[in-house]
């Protein structure tokens, strides 16, 4: 079946769209490719042997053949479901969130494989953490980094000051990080408000590795300064809303005892 | 082709409204014009009748929300259904395939889509105020969540099990495992999970 037309890649479904009576195009995250488009015929019917294996949020090895346009996929076996979010309202729309910002983040054609492979870390631990909210903000730090948009927070963005708890201006997403205080005073930039546990935070996200991750877990109205803030910041540099905001914020307001 | 060139005359003006439909391409649109164009006047008016009349003769039923002629549709006004079953589905489609089973005498619910955030379709996108209003009277005793088994019915499914099962009636859903005449061996993980879950005594 390897001929020159087909080829092999493992991907990761992060949209569908439906097309015609029983079609769908895909965008696929790839480690190699970058994201790509691919043309699923009649996975809309439930004879389908692909669909299970091209849901969204379904870590396949997908075979591909060249068309003139869109490439058809014609195999996928699966490699991680990620089975443990599947019965979780909260996760399951955290994965989505996560989802929708790589397809916001990624260029067709543009392979990043640091991204990819950091994408599936999070997905996989997503339904292992008792943290879910705090793995948000580790997975958009990351992102930010391998994408080229990383904010400075080690010193002012305008005078290059290091920056620590006495001198804490606040985080300007226009200006693409943290300013100090005098900064702050006479910039144009506006600076948002910023505790000193979540610069810590941020700080400690910045380096920390997913297997460290839990052993610094900020209070729940940390993270949620944190949440504000870096939505702030994705809003300033993306120059639209994220859509599945205020489905999380509606999760929120049903939910007292959501898990940070 | 792009659509915005052709000129305003009636033959390009169908096929710019043909082309917009599900499913028809330019190509198509330009072959049902000029077949509407050959045949006689009396089919295509009867063509543009039924068209009217299928947006001015339908409504949603006031109870369960399918299409209807009627306020309250034949489905919610038959004696013989079982009032205290009400089973969830995302489209009016899915009664027809339903009721062709002939395997479920309850009512339905129709929610007119599916949860998909990062498409931003919500909560207040579907018919959910409208369920919830219906189940507030304490008459329906198990809601069966009829979703599809995709990532946005699933979700949908989770959602609606969080706001029901509180009100204290019996929510299950619609079994989801191997299709009949499919092959274990093309099925994939999540499925075999959920055929795991679901196995019945037999």
């Amino acid at each position: 079946m390897a001929t020159e037309k087909t080829y092999k890649t493992p991907g990761l479904i992060i949209k569908k769209t439906k097309l015609g009576e029983a079609d769908r195009i895909l965008t696929i995250f790839t480690p190699e490719l970058g994201k790509i488009q691919g043309f699923a015929k009649s996975v809309r019917k439930p004879q389908s042997k692909l669909s299970g294996h091209l849901e969204m949020l379904t870590y396949s090895q997908l075979t591909l053949t060249k068309g003139r346009g869109l490439d058809t996929i014609i195999g996928s076996q699966n490699i991680d479901s990620f089975i443990d979010i599947k019965d979780d309202l909260y996760r399951v729309s955290y994965a989505l969130y996560i989802a929708e910002l790589i397809d916001y983040f990624t260029d067709e054609g543009t392979a990043d494989k640091e991204l990819f492979e950091h994408t599936i870390e999070c997905l996989q631990h997503m339904g292992k953490t008792s943290h879910p909210m705090y793995l948000l903000r580790y997975f958009e730090m990351r992102m930010l980094t391998y994408t080229g948009f990383k904010p400075e927070i080690n010193n002012c963005v305008i005078c290059q000051k290091e920056l620590d708890r006495t001198n804490l201006g606040g985080f300007a997403p226009s200006a693409g990080g943290m300013l100090c205080i005098d900064c702050r005073e006479h910039s144009r930039h506006y600076g948002y408000f910023l505790s000193n546990s979540a610069y810590k935070s941020l700080r400690f996200l910045e380096e920390c590795g997913i297997e460290d991750l839990e052993s610094e877990v900020p209070d729940p109205d940390t993270i949620s300064e944190l949440e504000m803030l870096l939505r702030r910041y994705i809003r300033f540099v993306l120059e639209k809303d994220v859509r599945s905001i205020p489905w999380i914020d509606h999760l929120k307001r049903l939910s007292p005892t959501v898990l940070y | 082709m792009d659509k915005s060139i052709l000129p305003n005359d009636p033959i390009n003006n169908l096929i710019r409204e043909l082309s917009g439909l599900p499913g028809v391409g330019p190509k198509s649109a330009q072959r049902i014009t000029y077949y509407l164009l050959r045949s006689s006047e009396a089919q295509v008016t009867s063509l543009a009748d039924a068209l009217i009349t299928l947006k001015q003769k339908t409504k949603l039923c006031r109870i369960c929300c399918n299409v209807s002629e009627n306020d309250v549709c034949s489905i919610c006004s038959n004696p013989n259904r079982n009032p205290a079953l009400v089973l969830i589905v995302e489209q009016p489609q899915d009664i027809i395939a339903l009721e062709h089973s002939g395997a479920y005498h309850g009512r339905y619910h129709v929610l007119h889509g599916s949860l998909s955030p990062t498409e931003g379709v919500g909560e207040g996108d579907l018919r959910i105020q409208e369920l919830m209003n219906r189940l507030e009277d304490g008459a329906v005793q198990e809601v069966i969540i009829g979703t599809n088994p995709t990532r946005e019915g699933e979700t949908t499914a989770l959602y609606l099990k969080t706001l029901i099962s509180p009100l204290g009636i019996k929510v299950t859903r619609l079994a989801r495992g191997l299709p009949y005449g499919s092959e274990l061996e093309y099925a994939d993980d999540t499925t075999l999970s959920n055929a795991f879950e679901g196995r019945q005594d037999f």
